[in-house]
């Protein structure tokens, strides 16, 4: 294990729970963007640079803009952030722990497949590549998700929608 | 790759830094010379020769400026913010060549920070991320005019980055690569042939809508007038850094001149042909044929010489944006949103389409 792979899984880490404990959502926000920063560097050290670019583009420079933006407008902070009873508290954290009892169980004994460095191509997250892949044997789910997405558009615009004779604020 | 050569590659780097910097400076003086010569005016004239040494005044003066945060602000974002708008700014000029190789013997020094191979995608991804110096920044000085500016700077850069993006792409469908150094090698003619065909194989030529479409975007990615909307003084004081001050205000206005920067660079590299000239082989023959310099040092002049036309492509689309910034007024709010998703990203695609036709009917390559 590089020391890079080490600091990065750290800085991950750390961010990730500073998404989750964070008071403020805005700070909450950051860190998650800074996690998305840290996962992008875990790709380029797996040298899938197309990858991490996207990941960059589209989820820290769109997706986490808009959230940005959400919150920003709803104005939460500390004060006006509504309390849970313990109870609800207590069960989340049962809940959670459970989860995390699950994956540590089912992880445990697996191994690292690991690969063959006689036929490993180091290339394969290149763009190029990976637009032979999934143009080519991937053509269908490929189209398939790009037909999905296309409807939550649609659907997200006609939610949207103003109906006729609605007033326009 | 041997570490002597990184080291050159660390320098060159630095040097990208600097440079960016210093152009960034001595745009907010070309910024006033160009106003005041548009609008009939002397312009700063008092510090230094023809006002040379006006940014080091203004720079002086920022630093010694009151540093003000306001009532109720989240201080550590309010500090943050200007930072990232700063390190966004300055992070994307590091792929962009700006010219060939230089060769030393058997060293050779690339004149680009960093070649990857997904160079275009970099500089989308951090040109992306420039909006959070804005956005944290106006929410951070908990006034409603700067949240407000923050707000549109969100919308108004989504809106734009996707007809941006999409311009790219027919760029892209044609070069076949991501990386700004083949895009740039592929837009010249090698060897003989016509001359002046050196030229026509920029990419302007080959894509005229794919280029308004993407300097249009350039404007309102960089927050220039006409779309300067987040820092619209007439509705919001001053926008986003309505409360800011100090060197922290500095720190915005150098970046979005930083910003200036890099999209007149990254428009030479994909439209103008970046670091090439035309008659270039010529000259390059002329040097190695009719003079004694060495092979070593034909080669570096022609490569410097390169370099020369990179920077006179940026200087000239620098001019550019500060013509348009003192000619045209600023849009309205909604006349930008329409802009954006109801001319540009139709356009953009409409642009695809007929670039992919002419590829399959090898009119164009």
């Amino acid at each position: 294990m590089s020391p890079l792979f080490l600091f990065l899984s750290f800085v991950a880490l750390l961010s990730a729970l500073g998404v989750v404990l964070a008071k403020n959502p805005v700070h909450s926000v950051l860190f998650l963007i800074l996690t998305f920063f840290t996962l992008s560097g875990h790709y380029l050290l797996l040298n899938a640079q197309f990858l991490a670019a996207v990941n960059i583009i589209v989820y820290a420079g769109a997706i986490m803009v808009l959230f940005l933006f959400v919150i920003m407008f709803l104005n939460l902070n500390e004060e006006t952030e509504p309390h849970k009873p313990a109870l609800a508290k207590f069960a989340a954290a049962i809940a959670g722990g459970s989860l995390l009892l699950i994956l540590v169980a089912a992880l445990r004994n697996v191994s690292p497949a690991g690969y063959d460095p006689a036929n490993f191509d180091s290339q394969i997250g290149m763009v190029d590549k990976l637009g032979m892949v999934l143009f080519r044997d991937y053509a269908l789910p490929f189209e398939l998700a790009s037909i999905l997405l296309l409807a939550a558009m649609v659907g997200s615009v006609m939610l949207g929608k103003r109906e006729t004779g609605e007033r326009n604020f | 790759m041997t570490l002597p050569a990184l080291g050159w590659q660390g320098l060159v780097v630095l040097a990208t830094f600097g440079i960016s910097l210093l152009i960034a400076t001595y745009c907010t003086y070309a910024e006033r010379v160009i106003a005041a010569f548009l609008q009939d005016r002397v312009g700063p004239d008092r510090a230094g020769p023809f006002g040379l040494l006006q940014p080091l005044a203004d720079a002086v003066k920022l630093f010694t400026k009151e540093e003000f945060f306001p009532a109720g602000a989240n201080r550590a974002l309010f500090v943050f913010g200007p930072c990232l708008a700063m390190i966004t700014a300055l992070m994307s000029s590091a792929v962009i060549p700006f010219g060939g190789f230089l060769q030393f013997g058997d060293t050779q020094i690339h004149l680009q920070g960093i070649e990857i191979n997904v160079g275009m995608l970099y500089v989308f991804g951090i040109v992306s991320l420039g909006v959070y110096g804005i956005m944290i920044g106006g929410w951070a000085s908990n006034n409603k005019f700067s949240l407000l500016g923050a707000i549109r700077a969100a919308s108004q850069n989504i809106s734009y980055e996707l007809a941006m993006g999409l311009a790219l792409i027919a760029v892209l469908m044609m070069s076949g690569t991501l990386s700004l150094r083949e895009i740039t090698l592929q837009q010249t003619h090698v060897g003989g042939g016509w001359h002046l065909s050196d030229i026509f194989t920029w990419n302007v030529f080959k894509q005229p809508l794919g280029f308004v479409i993407f300097i249009v975007c350039a404007f309102a990615e960089t927050n220039r007038t006409p779309f300067d909307l987040p820092e619209c003084e007439t509705e919001l004081i001053g926008g986003y850094h309505t409360e800011y001050s100090s060197m922290k205000m500095g720190l915005y206005l150098f970046a979005e001149y930083v910003n200036v920067f890099v999209a007149t660079a990254v428009m030479s590299v994909l439209y103008f042909g970046g670091f090439n000239y035309p008659f270039q082989y010529e000259f390059l023959d002329f040097l190695t044929n009719k003079t004694s310099l060495s092979a070593d040092w034909a080669h570096n002049i022609f490569v410097l010489m390169g370099v020369v036309a990179m920077f006179a492509k940026i200087f000239t689309g620098i001019f550019f944006f500060m013509w348009v910034r003192w000619t045209l007024p600023r849009f309205r709010y909604d006349q930008l949103m329409r802009l954006g998703w109801t001319i540009l990203i139709p356009l953009a695609i409409f642009n695809i389409l007929l670039t992919g036709g002419l590829i399959t009917f090898g009119v164009i390559q």
